[in-house]
């Protein structure tokens, strides 16, 4: 036998101050668990990392419209990802900002003009090149009333703006890509070639309703679904309808 | 008392009797219940005759799966009722008995095989012969319809929509899914970029949709109108989960004067849309083309879309 076992919090070999067991236990835990919880704050934030929301509900005078105006870009110019298409949402102050994120008040007519500034092509299926779910069952583009966009004319159709759930569905002519005042980067200014779309439709009762682009413009992904198409803040977003 | 028989000098219950009238008495009374109370209710419905035969089918395999529940449920709760063993009593059945019995195992064995083989049998003609139940899809349909008069609706997928082309009502393509009553219906589903699965399930239709392939899933709807739900079944994208809406099954007179209706309100853009297809060929490479002619598309390995090209 090697005689009393020796103490955990007793020095060893006679050297300077040691940890002791339970001690070094702490730390051992402790730094997992900072470990840990910097795993999880990582996921959440990246989970949790959605654009911010505009907000056109709060303050809304019952009876009153909402004037919601929107542009999208060939490509965004900045981020993580500036060569992406995008849509952008006029703030009620008159900035610009990066989200399709929108609080809509509930059973409100939404007066939206979209200033589009990306080029168009065909449609891969021109059923969506027909003008659904808004009032009239029709847009106006540049001042002409249209209940359908013909992909096959013209710049084509450059992007849709579609609720499934509401079937609200807005071709969006595309401007000449070849325009020598083509905007290249958001937020594109009304200097720059581009389509001023109008129209109307009244928002149902409380929800949230995803709406997308039903264009497959995300160029360099396969059948161009994926990238933007696929964020939150590119090509789709969501209506929070609120009392 | 015939249901006592002695053993080792005490009279022991025929159990097997006992538990054999318990269960007939209970599964006497549990089917007829399941078949009247829930059977009618049992997904998918009766909206076509091939859900009308899904249907069916479930009620007759749970028909034959109550009574086998009940005896293990039976067997075991009487078990543990009478073999349990107690403070201060004799201890548990040991000897040859604990060890098992050939006879009931033969039995049950065979019994359950039987069953099992049974429903295997009748699982796989109904899948494909009554209404091609499941054995009517894929470009070369296993079963057909003996009807001579078939409303053929194209259904298109693509992320993230399904939308309907009627070739019969001028090529009109529509994004809701309506059917007439009393109708054989020929589903051709196609996709224009990834697979997806048309899936209407209280049609009992479910069909991949494949780009460049044209599977064909035949229904014929009962005199049932109402709504149905039409989803995507295959992970398609994020916004799979959207890809959903709703479809309606009217009478006949209904469903023509809707599909004139919608022919004549759609007839500035089904004038744009290509012709009647079965299949179309999509670009790999971006949002344009495919869906019409093109050749100078290197993804594209036909010029023209559809091999089976209407006149």
């Amino acid at each position: 036998m090697l005689g009393a076992p020796k103490r955990s919090s007793e020095p060893a070999n006679g050297g300077g101050s040691q940890v002791s067991r339970s001690g070094r236990a702490a730390i051992v835990l402790g730094l997992a668990g900072v470990a840990l919880a910097l795993v999880i704050f990582t996921v959440m934030a990246f989970l949790r990392s959605n654009p911010p929301t505009v907000d056109f509900a709060s303050g809304h005078q019952a009876g009153q419209p909402v004037n919601m105006t929107i542009q999208t870009v060939g490509s965004i110019g900045f981020g993580p990802h500036p060569t992406w298409v995008s849509y952008l949402t006029k703030e009620p102050d008159g900035q610009w900002s990066h989200t399709t994120l929108w609080d809509l008040p509930a059973h409100t007519k939404v007066n939206v003009t979209i200033d589009e500034y990306d080029s168009g092509s065909p449609l891969r299926n021109q059923q969506i090149g027909r003008v659904t779910g808004t009032d009239g069952g029709s847009v106006v583009v540049n001042g002409q009333t249209k209940s359908v966009i013909n992909s096959n004319a013209g710049n084509g159709v450059a992007h849709t703006f579609s609720v499934p759930a509401l079937g609200i569905n807005v071709p969006l002519y595309g401007v000449n890509g070849s325009a020598k005042n083509f905007c290249n980067s958001a937020p594109c200014d009304t200097s720059e070639a581009h389509n001023v779309i109008t129209f109307s439709f009244t928002t149902p009762g409380v929800g949230q309703y995803h709406w997308q682009c039903f264009v497959p413009c995300g160029l360099g992904f396969l059948y161009g679904n994926g990238g933007p198409m696929q964020t939150i803040g590119y090509m789709g977003g969501f209506l929070k309808v609120v009392d | 008392m015939a249901d006592q028989t002695r053993v080792g000098g005490s009279r022991e219950p025929r159990h097997f009797w006992r538990m054999l009238t318990v269960w007939a008495v209970l599964s006497a009374i549990v089917d007829p219940i399941f078949y009247f109370l829930a059977g009618p209710h049992m997904p998918p419905g009766t909206m076509t005759t091939t859900a009308a035969g899904a249907q069916f089918d479930f009620n007759v395999l749970f028909i034959i799966a109550l009574p086998v529940i009940l005896a293990v449920w039976i067997y075991f709760i009487y078990a543990v009722r009478t073999w349990r063993a107690s403070k201060g009593g004799p201890d548990p059945v040991v000897g040859p008995n604990s060890r098992g019995n050939l006879p009931i195992q033969v039995a049950w064995i065979g019994l359950t095989s039987a069953i099992v083989m049974g429903l295997f049998v009748f699982g796989t003609y109904e899948l494909i012969v009554p209404a091609g139940a499941g054995g009517g899809e894929g470009p070369v349909a296993l079963w057909t319809p003996s009807s001579h008069h078939i409303l053929p609706v194209q259904v298109i997928a693509q992320q993230w929509k399904f939308t309907y082309r009627y070739p019969t009502f001028g090529g009109m393509e529509t994004d809701e899914l309506v059917l007439p009553a009393d109708t054989t219906i020929a589903f051709h589903v196609t996709s224009l970029d990834v697979i997806h699965d048309f899936w209407a399930y209280q049609l009992g239709v479910k069909a991949d949709a494949n780009p460049g392939s044209d599977d064909i899933a035949y229904a014929t709807t009962t005199n049932q109108t109402g709504q149905f739900t039409v989803r995507c079944d295959e992970l398609c994208g994020i916004w799979h989960g959207a890809m959903y809406n709703y479809g309606h099954v009217m009478t006949k007179s209904g469903f023509y004067s809707w599909a004139q209706n919608t022919e004549s309100m759609l007839a500035s853009n089904t004038k744009l849309l290509p012709p009647f297809a079965y299949t179309y060929t999509p670009d790999a490479n971006g949002a344009d083309g495919g869906y019409y002619p093109d050749s100078a598309d290197p993804y594209s390995k036909v010029e023209v879309y559809g091999a089976k090209q209407t006149s």
